[in-house]
C-alpha cells in the first residue's frame, strides 16, 4: 500500500446534464408556476371570455346566443343609465382624489414637523384605514342620518340646517366624497415617506437664495413629490371607478339612481336583470376607460413630474 | 432679505425673527394637528358611545355625548339579532385559509421573480404589473361562470382557492423585499451546494419575516372585510361570512336600534383594529424595505 485511501470528491459530467443555466430557467417556472397558471386560469382567460361573452346573450338558465355587437350597441345608444352610471362614478372619483390627495397632503406636511409625540397622530391618522367594508358603511349610515347623526348634529351647532346626505339626491355623492377623506390615511403615509426623502440641503439652498416658506414648497417640495402624487392620483381613480360595497350597502344606487355606481349597474346586469353577456360588454367598458385614464395621466406625467436623475430641460 | 439673519431680533420687529417665526410655525402646525386629529376620532367615538347606550338615549335631544350608563349588555344582545356566531365561525376559517394560501404562492413566486432568471421572465413580469392595475369587475362574470362550471357555487372554494395562485399585489411586494437581500448570500449558499428550493427555504424565507407579516395583514384585511364576493358566491345563509351577515341585521332591527347595530358593527373591527396596532412596528419596516416609499 503505497497511498492510503482518501475519500476524494469527484464531479461528474454527464452529457444529459442541464447547464446550470437551463437549470435556472427550469426553477424560474416551478417557482412561478403557482401564479402563472392562476393567471391563464382567474386572470387572462376570463378576460377572453368576458370578450366573447360580451357579444352573446347569456342567461345563465339557456346557453349563451351569439348577438353580436348588439350589447354594445344598446350600451352606446339605447341605454341610459350607462351614460348616468358613468357620470354618478367620474364625478365621485373626481371629487374623492383631488380632495382626499389634498388632505392627505396637507396632512402628510403637518405630519413632517418635528414635534412630540408626532407618531401618536400619525396613527390616529391612519387608523381608519383599518376599518372598512360593511361596518365601516353602516357607520357612516349611522353618521349621515340627518336627524340623530353626529354630522348634522355638529351642523347644528354652527346653527346650519344639516342636508339629508345619502337621502338626497344632491348631497349623496359629496356623502361618499367626504367617507372617502376619512380614509386618507393610506395615501397619506405614502406623501409622508416621500416628503422625508427630500434632501435637507435642497431646502437650505432655497434659503440661501432668499425663498420663504412658498418659495420652498413650490421649488422643492412640490418638484421632489411629484413621482409620489402622480402614483396617488392614478391608484386612487382607479380605485374609486370600482365602488361597490358602499354604494350597495348604503344606498342602493339611490336615491333614484342618484348613486348608480358603474359596477353596482354592472352587477345588477349580471346577477338581478340576468344579461351576463352585458354585463361583460359594460366591463370592458370600464377597463377600457381606466387604461385610457391610466394612458392620460402617464402621458402628462411629463409635463409636471420630477424625476431625480433626469436631465434638467 | 440677506441670508443670515441675526437668531434673536431686538427692537420692533420682533415677529420677523428666525426663531419666532419657526415658533409661530410649530404653533400653528400643533393646533391644526390636534384639531383634525379630534375630527378624525369622532367617528369612531361616535361608533362607541352608540353601541354602550340604552335604546331610548339614542335619540334624545339634546344630543348625549356619553351615554349614562355603559350598557355592555348591547353587545350579547347584538349577538343574538341575526345568528352572530356562525358567521363569526365562517369568516374565521375563510379569511385564515386565504392568508395562508397568500403566503404560500406569493413568497413562491416572488422569489422566481426575484432571483431566478428564465426565458419570458420580463414578459411575465410585465403581465404581473398590468394584472396589479386591473379593475376586478372585469373578470367578474367569467370566473363567476367558472365556479359554476366547477360546481363551487354555494361553496368557500371560490374564496380561498384564488389565493394559492399568488395576488399580483403581494407578489410583487415581497419581490422588491427579496431584492434588498443581499445577493453574496444567495452564492454563498450555491458555493455551499445549495439548492435553489434550499436557498429559498433556509435563506430568504427566515429572513423575511417583516415581509411576509407585512403580507399577512393586508391578506387578512382584504379576506375579513370582503363584501362583493361572499354575496355571489354562497347562498345559504349558514355559510354567511360576516360582512354579510351584518346587512341582514341592518334591514331587520337596524332601522329603529342604531344601539344594537352598532354592538354588532364594532364587533367585527375590534381584530382589525388590533391587528393595525400589533402591526405598526411591522408595517413601517415592511413598506421601506419593499422600497414602496417612492
Amino acid at each position: 500500500m503505497t497511498t492510503i485511501d482518501r475519500p476524494v470528491a469527484r464531479v461528474k459530467f454527464p452529457r444529459w446534464r442541464l447547464s446550470l443555466k437551463q437549470q435556472e430557467g427550469m426553477a424560474f417556472y416551478l417557482f412561478a408556476s403557482p401564479w402563472i397558471i392562476g393567471f391563464l386560469i382567474f386572470t387572462a382567460g376570463p378576460m377572453l371570455s368576458s370578450l366573447i361573452l360580451s357579444l352573446t346573450q347569456y342567461q345563465i338558465i339557456r346557453p349563451p346566443e351569439f348577438i353580436g355587437l348588439a350589447n354594445y350597441k344598446r350600451m352606446f345608444l339605447e341605454d341610459p343609465l350607462v351614460w348616468h352610471s358613468l357620470r354618478v362614478t367620474a364625478f365621485y372619483a373626481m371629487g374623492s382624489v383631488f380632495l382626499t390627495v389634498t388632505v392627505a397632503f396637507l396632512t402628510a406636511m403637518l405630519m413632517n414637523q418635528r414635534i412630540f409625540g408626532i407618531s401618536v397622530f400619525r396613527t390616529i391618522f391612519y387608523l381608519p384605514t383599518s376599518i372598512s367594508g360593511v361596518p365601516l358603511a353602516i357607520l357612516w349610515m349611522w353618521i349621515f342620518n340627518p336627524e340623530f347623526g353626529i354630522l348634522n348634529l355638529a351642523l347644528r351647532v354652527f346653527n346650519v340646517q344639516g342636508p339629508d346626505w345619502i337621502w338626497s339626491p344632491v348631497w349623496v355623492l359629496p356623502a361618499f366624497m367626504i367617507m372617502g377623506v376619512w380614509n386618507m390615511g393610506g395615501a397619506m403615509v405614502i406623501f409622508l415617506a416621500g416628503l422625508q426623502g427630500i434632501p435637507q440641503h435642497l431646502y437650505e439652498a432655497v434659503e440661501l437664495d432668499g425663498g420663504g416658506v412658498f418659495a420652498k414648497f413650490r421649488h422643492v417640495t412640490l418638484p421632489m413629490v411629484s413621482p409620489v402624487i402622480f402614483f396617488n392620483i392614478v391608484m386612487s381613480i382607479i380605485g374609486a371607478f370600482q365602488t361597490f360595497t358602499n354604494a350597495y350597502v348604503m344606498t342602493a344606487g339611490g336615491p333614484g339612481n342618484a348613486s348608480l355606481f358603474y359596477v353596482l349597474y354592472l352587477y345588477r346586469n349580471a346577477f338581478l336583470y340576468e344579461g351576463m353577456g352585458y354585463a361583460c360588454a359594460l366591463a370592458w367598458l370600464l377597463l377600457v376607460i381606466v387604461l385610457a385614464l391610466i394612458f392620460v395621466v402617464f402621458r402628462s406625467s411629463s409635463y409636471w413630474v420630477y424625476y431625480e436623475g433626469e436631465l434638467v430641460r | 432679505m440677506l441670508a443670515a439673519e441675526p437668531k434673536a431680533v431686538t427692537g420692533i420687529w420682533w415677529w420677523r425673527g428666525k426663531t419666532f417665526r419657526r415658533g409661530a410655525q410649530r404653533v400653528i402646525a400643533t393646533a391644526l394637528i390636534l384639531i383634525g386629529a379630534g375630527i378624525f376620532l369622532v367617528p369612531l367615538f361616535w361608533m362607541v358611545r352608540t353601541s354602550l347606550m340604552p335604546g331610548g338615549e339614542v335619540f334624545l335631544q339634546p344630543i348625549r355625548w356619553i351615554p349614562s350608563r355603559l350598557l355592555w349588555e348591547n353587545y350579547p344582545k347584538a349577538l343574538k339579532v341575526i345568528p352572530y356566531l356562525t358567521f363569526l365561525r365562517n369568516s374565521i376559517l375563510i379569511t385564515s385559509l386565504s392568508i395562508v394560501g397568500a403566503i404560500f404562492s406569493s413568497c413562491l413566486v416572488a422569489y422566481a421573480f426575484a432571483r431566478l432568471n428564465g426565458p419570458g421572465k420580463r414578459v411575465w413580469f410585465t403581465l404581473l404589473l398590468i394584472t396589479m392595475m386591473l379593475p376586478d369587475a372585469v373578470r367578474l362574470v367569467p370566473t363567476y361562470l367558472l365556479f359554476r362550471v366547477f360546481g363551487w357555487l354555494d361553496t368557500y372554494k371560490p374564496l380561498i382557492v384564488p389565493h394559492f395562485f399568488g395576488s399580483a399585489f403581494y407578489i410583487f411586494m415581497l419581490r422588491q423585499f427579496y431584492m434588498t437581500l443581499p445577493r453574496e448570500l444567495d452564492d454563498a449558499a450555491k458555493i455551499d451546494g445549495c439548492s435553489f428550493f434550499g436557498i429559498f427555504w433556509r435563506l430568504i424565507l427566515p429572513l423575511s419575516k417583516p415581509a411576509v407579516a407585512t403580507v399577512a395583514i393586508f391578506s387578512f384585511y382584504s379576506s375579513w372585510n370582503d363584501f362583493m364576493e361572499p354575496m355571489i358566491y354562497l347562498n345559504t345563509m349558514e355559510k354567511y361570512t360576516l360582512p354579510l351577515g351584518l346587512t341582514f341585521f341592518v334591514n331587520v332591527r337596524g332601522r329603529t336600534e342604531w344601539n344594537l347595530l352598532m354592538a354588532a358593527s364594532v364587533l367585527p373591527i375590534i381584530p382589525c383594529v388590533v391587528l393595525f396596532f400589533l402591526s405598526q412596528r411591522f408595517f413601517v419596516q415592511g413598506v421601506s424595505l419593499t422600497g414602496l416609499k417612492g
